[in-house]
This record gives structure tokens, sequence and C-alpha cells, in this order.
């Protein structure tokens, strides 16, 4: 089923909360932006949030003779989606599964969805280190996956959880694309004054630590956070969020 | 209770006469052809009771008020609520004997924010000793058993499910007031076993933390369904990083914004109660980097104050027999 996927890019935190999902929707978008073919994939199977942040909620997957066939968020069929939530028939419903049960919805959504033809496929994990991560490398290490980016915020707390998730990749073996400092920052819309909301710096001093690339730092951008499917790198162009998204992207398709 | 867990299962899209997995007829049923999940259904066994549920219940029976911290989403500031209700009580009234359980096994935070990262647990005759951050408040996390930071817990459900096990029936806390046991987000195999082995040890209920914007609060919200699918009373939501005070300006901002009415507004919906908001405060956020008591630092902090209203709510929930004047 991956067989006509160019390149996989799984975007990996060790600690909650950190956005994985604002970024693995934006690098979506962006990606989009530029001319790409993309698939999204949600494997957060307690808390699905890629079909709010794209606002699919109510979209259904359907099951073909080629396996279940993704939501597009338009005609073009440029941006592909598949996720648990698409399966929910309430957003209140929480999925209480075990390993075993997880590891098979991993293994289906990573075999059985048909893709077609994809420039770009990104995977949106939980945070941890967690049965669904276990799976997905095991899954992907016949498929030419190109790495993982790891998304931190700059706290003491963050940073501890994400020398955890490098151990894991290394353990693993799945090569790490660079790291994202999230949240390094918050504007006051009063007066301006940049505030390190939870310090900074942090991401980048562990990146030269552990020698692994540093991406750049996203500062915290309220608008971000109500994008709502629509790219940072068109709705804010020209804002800091806009040339962080570029940079990333420019550094990936290179 | 294993039962219980069966049925919770089926919380997904699952056809209308699921035998559900705890059933003999899990996955052979009729109804089960074409479900998505009926192979993994008719391969995975039934639960039995387990022993670990009796040795929780005895030992957890010097405890009066255990409780469950969880949050849908990660990030949103649970482990510090955890350590900051635990510091709040046991710092206010010296007559209390507080403990903190850290059940995040993936990514344990609770040995840095209380200070107490290169300290280490001791077996005794009567369990593992935990660990004391001051004379009446004590804790346990996985944090304690690693040898390096960089060590990474990557454990299958089973083993985790063991580990939680023994958390909660082998540490020695003497007599405790209150228990507050931090959990890792979502509602996972951690959850399920905590809440199988809690079943008999009398649980005095959950508290919910989340952040006031939507993607937060549709985690919460199916949080609040695992609460009742398991019987877990839900004392309360906790609403943190509402605002943001400017530390040049003092002026107010929201980083979060709570574009659907914020956690009030679901509490209303749902019917469960608001235990209030919780300002960000980046001295807060300090404190509990370098896991320093915020009592000694910032004891005038806008966020502490909001604190102790919420305390006083919880404390009015949950009464301690002997009342030490
Ligand atoms: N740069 C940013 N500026 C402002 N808000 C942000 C930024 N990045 C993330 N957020 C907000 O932070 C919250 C958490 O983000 P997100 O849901 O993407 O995290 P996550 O890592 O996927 O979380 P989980 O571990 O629970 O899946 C969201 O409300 C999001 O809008
Ligand atoms: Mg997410
Ligand atoms: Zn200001």
């Amino acid at each position: 089923m991956l067989d006509n996927v160019k390149h996989i890019i799984l975007i990996l935190s060790g600690k909650g909360g950190v956005g994985k999902s604002t970024i693995s929707t934006q690098i979506a978008l962006t990606l989009l932006e530029k001319g790409y073919k993309v698939g999204l994939l949600d494997i957060d199977l307690c808390g699905p949030s890629i079909p709010y942040l794209l606002q699919l909620e109510n979209c259904d997957v359907h099951q073909s003779d080629n396996g279940w066939i993704p939501v597009y968020t338009n005609v073009s069929q440029n941006l592909a989606v598949m996720s648990i939530g698409f399966l929910l028939n309430n957003r209140n419903n929480a999925v209480v599964w075990r390993g075993p049960k997880k590891t098979a919805m991993v293994k289906q959504f990573l075999t059985d969805v048909h893709w077609g033809d994809l420039d770009y496929l990104i995977i949106d994990t939980p945070p941890g280190t967690s049965d669904e991560h276990i799976t997905v490398m095991e899954n992907l290490k016949n498929v030419k996956c190109d790495g993982a980016i790891i998304v931190t915020t700059p706290q003491q707390m963050s940073i501890e959880d994400v020398r955890k998730e490098i151990t894991f990749c290394k353990k693993t073996g799945i090569n790490i694309i660079g790291l994202i400092e999230n949240m390094s920052g918050f504007v006051c819309p009063h007066c301006t004054e940049c505030t390190n909301v939870f310090s900074k710096g942090g991401g980048e001093s562990l990146a030269s630590l552990a020698h692994i690339p540093f991406l750049g730092s996203l500062p915290i951008d309220p608008r971000v956070g109500e994008l709502l499917g629509k790219a940072c790198v068109k709705e804010l162009s020209g804002s800091t969020s806009a040339q962080f998204f570029d940079k990333i992207i420019d550094n990936l398709v290179k | 209770m294993t039962t219980n867990n069966s049925s919770m299962e089926n919380s997904t899209q699952v056809p209308e006469h699921c035998p559900g997995t705890g059933s003999e007829e899990a996955g052979k049923a009729a109804a089960c052809a074409g479900c998505p999940n009926q192979q993994i259904c008719a391969t995975t066994e039934t639960n039995k009771p387990d022993p670990g549920i009796a040795l929780v219940r005895d030992r957890l029976k010097s405890v009066q008020n255990k409780i469950l911290i969880l949050s849908g989403k990660g990030g949103v500031g649970k482990s510090t609520v955890t350590a900051l209700l635990g510091r709040t009580i046991a710092t206010t009234d010296h007559d209390l004997n507080v403990a903190i359980l850290d059940m995040d096994i993936c990514g344990p935070s609770q040995p840095r924010v209380l200070g107490v990262v290169d300290e280490q647990v001791h077996q005794s005759g009567s369990g593992w000793s935990p660990v004391y951050v001051d004379d009446n408040l004590s804790v346990m996390s996985i944090g304690f058993l690693l040898a390096s930071p960089d060590d990474a817990i990557i454990w299958r459900g089973p083993k985790k499910n063991g580990m939680i096990r023994q958390f909660l029936s082998e540490v020695d806390w003497g007599h405790l007031d209150y228990l507050f046991i931090d959990t890792p987000p979502g509602t996972s195999d951690e959850h399920l076993s905590a809440v199988t082995y809690l079943s008999q040890a009398h649980l005095t209920g959950a508290i919910i933390v989340t952040t006031p914007q939507e993607v937060a609060l549709l985690d919460v919200r199916k949080e609040i369904d695992f609460c009742r699918k398991t019987n877990i009373p839900v004392l309360g939501v906790i609403e943190n990083m509402s605002e943001f005070i400017c530390p040049s300006c003092q002026k107010s901002s929201e980083i979060f914004k709570a574009t659907t009415g914020g956690a009030a507004t679901m509490c209303q919906e749902l019917n469960v109660r608001f235990f209030g908001r919780l300002p960000l405060d980046p001295k807060v956020a300090k404190c509990c980097d370098q896991g320093q008591n915020f009592y000694d630092v910032v004891p005038d902090s806008p966020a502490i104050k909001s604190f102790e209203n919420i305390v006083q709510e919880l404390k009015k929930l949950t009464p301690v027999s002997v009342v030490v004047s």
C-alpha cells in the first residue's frame, strides 16, 4: 500500500501537547501549497485531533476492494487524510483499547489504506514510546521511511522526555531528521514584549548535545492554533511562524 | 471489573449486535462479519480476575482519599497540577499526610517537579519506601528506577500493567490522608490497569485537567466518557493556562483561546463540577522546572491564589476523618 509513496515522515514527541498535530497539519498543508501530493495519517488512537484541525469531523472513510479510502480535503484530491476519528460515531466517545488491539489497528492503518500516489506521507503519533510507536517502527522497517521529526517545548520536563524519545529512535533504528522547538516564547499582544513562557533554548542545546540537526523554533502564536485547515504560510504569510514552516519544508524537500 | 473493561472496548463503531470482547462469541458471532475488529476480537483472550486487585485493596486500606489526576490531552499541565495539589495541601496543613504516585511510565515528571531527581527508592521488608520531599509529602515514580534520564521505557501493555500493579500494591506509604495519582495522557493501558487494580480499593474519584481550547476539550470529553464507563466518580475539572499575565505590563491575554467557551461551558453541558481556572504564570512554570516549592519562591503568584481556592473546594468534597485542630 505504501509502494507509491515517495517519502514517509514521522512526527514524534516525548511529551504530549507540544504541538505535534498542529505541526503535522501545517507541514502537510505547506507541502500542499508547494504543489506536492500529500497524505496525513493520524495514529493517535486515544486523542485523534487531525479531523478537528482540518475541519473534517463529520467525514467518513469507506472500505473498497483496494482497502480503506482516505478522506480528501478537496476535489483535486491532493491531500488525503486518515484518522481513527473518522471511525468514531460520536466525538465524545473514548477509545479504550489495550495494547494488542491498538497494535492491530495501527497495523491496519499502515497496510490497508489506499493512498495511491503520494509525494509525502506525514504520520502524526500519540505522545510517548508506547505500543503504537513500537508497531509503527516494526511495520515501517520494510518500507523506506525517511525518518522522524521530533517536537519538543523548551522546558526541562519536555526535554527529559525527548531524550527518551531519541533513545527510542536509536534503539529501533529510526533515522532522526531533526528537532523542532515549539512554543518558544509568547509575544504579549498589549506591549509586544516577548516572554519565554517556558524558558527558551532547551531544544537547541539538546539537539547539539545529542548530535541531531536543530530545525528551528516556533513561537507561541494564538493565530496558528486557530488556522483550522488553512495553511499558515498562506494565511499568515510574512509572520515568524510562516517563515518557520517555509524553512522546514525547504529543508525537507532539498 | 474485567467485564466492564470489555464493554468499554466497544465504544468505536462496532456492529449493532456486537457480542462484546469478553464473550465467548467474540469475533465469531454473525454480527462480527465485516467488523474491522473481527480478527482482533477473535484472537484476544478473555480476561480473568487478577489477584493483584486484592493486594492493592489491602495495601491502600491506610489511605483515606485516593484521587486520580487525568487529562485527555498531553501537555495540559497534569503533572504540574498534581504537584501543586500535593504541595499545597502538605504545606498549608502539617497534620495531613500526602503522597504522589507517578504512574506515567514513559514520561515520569514528578521527580523533577518535586525536586528529588537524584533520589533513589529502597526496598524493605514491608515494600518499597517512597521518597520524602517533606515530612508529610512523599512520592513514588518509575523515574527513581531509571539509571539515566536518557533511558527510555519501551514497553508494551502487559509489562506496564505489571509495573502499575507493583506501584499500587508494593509501596509502603504508611497512613495517608491524600494519595494523588498522576497518569499519562489519554485512555490507555495504564489507565485500564489502574482502574482494574483499584476496583476494590474505594477510589475517591478523578480530577480532570484541561486547557481552554477546543482541541483539548475534545479529548476531555472522551476522558469523562471513560470515567463514566469505568464507574470512576468525576470530582471535577480544573482549567489550566486559562490566561497569561504578561510579566512586563501585567495585562492578561489568552494563549489558548476558549473558542467554545472553555472548560466551564463544557462542564455545564456534561453536568460535572468546574473547580476553577489557573492562570499561566511563567514563574510557577520555572519553579516546577527547577523542582522548587513555589510557596517558598513565589507565594504571591495569582496562580497560587487561584489554586488555594480549588484546594478548599476539593477538601470540602474529600473530608479526612480525624480533624486535628
Ligand atoms: N506555535 C503555537 N502557537 C500557538 N498555539 C500552539 C502552537 N503550537 C501548538 N499550539 C496549541 O497547543 C495545543 C497543543 O497542540 P497539539 O494538539 O498540536 O499538540 P500534540 O502534541 O499533538 O498533543 P497530543 O500529545 O495530546 O496529541 C493546541 O491547542 C495548539 O493549537
Ligand atoms: Mg496530537
Ligand atoms: Zn505585556
